[in-house]
Formats: structure tokens, C-alpha cells, sequence
């Protein structure tokens, strides 16, 4: 067993040492076991805490986002002076402090169908912590192909689910909702809120599976949706089988993962021939002074603010004031927060107004 | 028959309640969406999945009096 204890911890642990079902076999196979936690946001903040304090010996953190003033009302783990600093680095610089025994691996990148395969590999255990259906998918299938349990929480408003998929044999995702989202029923992020405790209270519970699911200790929340209502404080239970079609299309040979267009599969992107740029091509043509427009589609008290001249601010919902502005002869980059609503706003553009000029900043300019 | 159904999330958002006892003339689940959609134009949009008596049911499953169905949509957020 890889996972011996030294003396200082133990003594960091003794509540953990003093408990049957933990002891020191159990406190060992927490520091054996490699974590991946999704997203470092309302539901990755207090799993990486707890996992973290626990003393599970290797925790990864993925997360391509910065850390955002109004993420503070929800994500624990950042402060004030985190703003703006990618939210894996500044994790992991709160987390060292919480606990100097654990290895993290900070993977400040998107998860994306090109290096989830290679990154899952590296871990036991999957924690799903994101914030849009794409990628709730591509983490499912890649969990399913890569076979690693993965530990789902989700939210919305004032509710929440918990579940445990690709458990010895349990059901995943696709189980459950086996049909994707309806084109165009996904909200626009700036609008849904968030009751702050709310991922508190579900991520806590994700964090409770990964640590029974590693002490192999009670039953893990495999085969059973967990639903939380916070403003009547209730729980309801709800049996999920395995569906076994569902699991063979992922296997199968023809299910070609890399090659999958997640944003078209949830309905954020409906048309599959809109051009995109990354932010460092965007940038280049910042640096080259190429002649283009840029439409920010986004509400104005979204940060970061892009100061060019060549910025047209169009919110979403009022977009169709702002048609006559935009050019329909030069190139023209239609951006957001992360590249979901410019994608919706390029679609409405190109069926009403005939606009063919149109490319989506992918990602989104958070990364500014 | 009387079917006592609960509604998530923005099921609950769609139909404006978190619950209610329904008048059901139908035979299965598939007979329930379609008499929901009636009553609730906005549940077209959605996407959602049922349970019976607290377990995931497909739209072939026949319902009897008194079962508790539960409309459960995927959540984004996180």
C-alpha cells in the first residue's frame, strides 16, 4: 500500500483514525486515491475543500475559468483578491494552505473530448462539478469508455441532484436523461440564479460519495437520484436502472468520441457550419490590425469589457436594435462569456437578417 | 383515475406548482405527456424525465390510481 501514513498525519487525521469504518486502512486508501474534480466553481469549491481536508492524497483540478466577483457569493474557496486569477490556480493556492499532505495537479485548461481520455486515465474517481450540459455529456461518455465512477451534482435556482454513475455496473447519464436538451431551452447563463448555500449543501454530499466510494463503506449513491429542494428542505429519492443500449452506444466502435460536436448534441449550437476563433486568434488579429468587427452580445456589467474601437455592445435580448449596426461586409466576431449565447445570437442572426459574415469567439472572452 | 404528480425545477417553473392531484383519462405515461403538454404549453420546451412510484419509467409504462409520477429535467448549473 503506497498510502503509509506519517506521524504528523495521523495526529492531522485522528478524528478519521478513531472511527471504525476509517482507522488507518481507511485513512491509507484516502491518500492512494487520485480525485478529479470538473470544474472548480459552486459544486467544485466545497468537494476539492473536503476532499482536500480528508486527506485524499492526489486531487486534480481542471477548470479553463477565471475567478469572477460574482462567482464570491457562492464559491467558497476564492476571495476578493482571487479576481480574476484562473480559479485551478487559485484553488490550489487555498487548498495547499488548508492541507501541505496532498499532491494537486492544477490543469488550468477546458475540458474538452481531445484530452478528457488522457486526463481520466490518471484518476480513480471523477467528480463532476460543471456548469452546461455539453459537457455533462462528454463527461459522462468519457467516464463511461475510460470506466471510472463519477460522481454527479447538479443545480439549479434552489434544487439540486446527487447521484453516483458508472458504479460496478450502475446506470450513467445517458441512463437518466438518455435525450439531450431541447435546441434552444438551455437558459442564458447571466440569467439563472443561484441560491448561495444551495452548492454548498450538494456539493458536500458529492464530496460524502467520493469518500465512501474510496473507503468502500456504506452504500454509494449508485442507481438512485438524489433531489434536494432547499426552500421546503426535502428529499426525494428516485430509483434509476441501467440502461444497457445506452451504455453499448458509448462502447460502441462506431461511437467515435473525439470527433463528437457536444454544443450540437445539447442544441447550444444548432447549425453546424458557424466558423469559430479562439481568443488567441482573436487576439492576433487585435495585433495585426485586422479589419473586423466585434459584437459583444453580453449585459453590461459583464467583466472583462473589451476597449476597442471596433466594439458594437449588443445585449442578447436586445439584439434586434442593433442589427443595422453590424456589418454585413467585413468579418465579424460575435462574442459572450463563454461562447453560448454568441453562438445563439449568430444563429438568430444568420436565419432573420441573412447575415453570412458572421464567427463565435469559442470559450468566450473570460479568458481575456 | 387520480395520479398524484410532482414537478421539479423548471417543470415546476412550466406548470407553476410544485405538485397536484390530476384527473388522468389516459392509459400510460406517453397518454400523461400528452395531457400535460395540454395543460402546460410551456413543458414543449423542456426536456425531462418520468418516474413512478420513485423509479425511472419509460413512455410504455401503464399507470394505475394514486401513483405518484415525477417530472425530473436535467440541471445545467454548477
Amino acid at each position: 500500500m503506497q498510502g503509509k501514513l506519517t506521524n504528523s498525519e495521523k495526529h492531522r487525521y485522528s478524528r478519521h483514525l478513531s472511527l471504525d469504518k476509517v482507522g488507518l486502512s481507511g485513512q491509507e486508501k484516502l491518500k492512494a486515491a487520485k480525485v478529479l474534480v470538473i470544474g472548480a466553481g459552486g459544486l467544485g469549491c466545497p468537494v476539492l475543500q473536503y476532499l482536500t481536508a480528508a486527506g485524499v492524497g492526489t486531487i486534480g483540478i481542471i477548470d479553463f475559468d477565471s475567478v469572477d466577483e460574482t462567482n464570491l457569493q457562492r464559491q467558497i474557496l476564492f476571495t476578493t483578491a482571487d479576481i480574476g486569477i484562473n480559479k485551478a490556480v487559485a484553488a490550489e493556492q487555498r487548498l495547499k494552505q488548508l492541507n501541505p499532505f496532498v499532491e494537486f495537479n492544477v490543469h488550468s485548461e477546458k475540458l474538452t473530448n481531445h484530452n478528457a481520455l488522457e486526463l481520466f486515465s490518471n484518476y480513480d474517481i471523477i467528480v463532476d462539478g460543471t456548469d452546461n450540459f455539453s459537457t455533462r455529456y462528454l463527461v459522462n461518455d468519457a467516464s463511461i469508455i475510460s470506466n471510472k465512477p463519477l460522481v454527479y451534482g447538479a443545480i439549479y435556482k434552489f434544487e439540486g441532484q446527487v447521484t453516483v454513475f458508472n458504479y460496478k455496473a450502475g446506470p450513467s447519464y445517458r441512463c437518466l436523461f438518455p435525450e439531450p436538451p431541447k435546441a434552444g431551452s438551455v437558459p442564458n447563463c447571466s440569467d439563472v440564479g443561484v441560491i448561495g448555500v444551495l452548492p454548498g449543501i450538494i456539493g458536500s454530499q458529492q464530496a460524502n460519495e467520493v469518500l465512501k466510494i474510496i473507503l468502500e463503506i456504506g452504500q454509494p449513491l449508485s442507481g438512485k437520484l438524489l433531489t434536494y429542494n432547499s426552500l421546503n428542505s426535502s428529499f426525494f429519492t428516485v430509483n434509476v436502472n441501467r440502461s444497457e443500449s445506452q451504455i453499448e452506444k458509448v462502447l460502441d466502435k462506431n461511437f467515435n468520441f473525439e470527433q463528437i460536436d457536444y454544443d450540437f448534441f445539447c442544441g447550444i449550437k444548432q447549425d453546424k457550419n458557424i466558423q469559430e476563433i479562439t481568443i488567441d486568434e482573436l487576439k492576433e488579429w487585435y495585433q495585426n490590425t485586422t479589419d473586423f468587427q466585434l459584437v459583444d452580445v453580453r449585459e453590461e456589467w459583464e467583466r472583462p469589457r473589451i476597449k476597442k474601437e471596433n466594439v458594437i455592445i449588443a445585449p442578447l435580448d436586445e439584439l434586434d436594435e442593433f442589427v443595422t449596426k453590424i456589418s454585413k461586409d467585413k468579418k465579424v466576431v460575435i462574442i459572450c462569456q463563454h461562447g453560448i449565447r454568441s453562438l445563439s445570437a449568430i444563429e438568430t442572426l444568420k436565419r432573420e437578417y441573412n447575415f453570412n459574415n458572421l464567427i463565435n469567439l469559442q470559450g468566450g472572452i473570460v479568458n481575456w | 383515475m387520480i395520479l398524484k404528480l410532482k414537478y421539479f425545477g423548471m417543470i415546476a417553473e412550466a406548470t407553476n406548482k410544485d405538485e397536484e392531484s390530476f384527473d388522468f383519462n389516459g392509459i400510460s405515461i406517453a397518454d400523461l405527456e400528452q395531457a400535460l403538454k395540454t395543460n402546460y404549453s410551456k413543458l414543449e420546451q423542456l426536456n425531462y424525465s418520468f418516474a413512478v412510484n420513485q423509479t425511472m419509467a419509460d413512455q410504455n409504462m401503464e399507470l394505475k390510481e394514486n401513483d405518484e409520477i415525477a417530472l425530473l429535467p436535467p440541471f445545467a448549473g454548477g
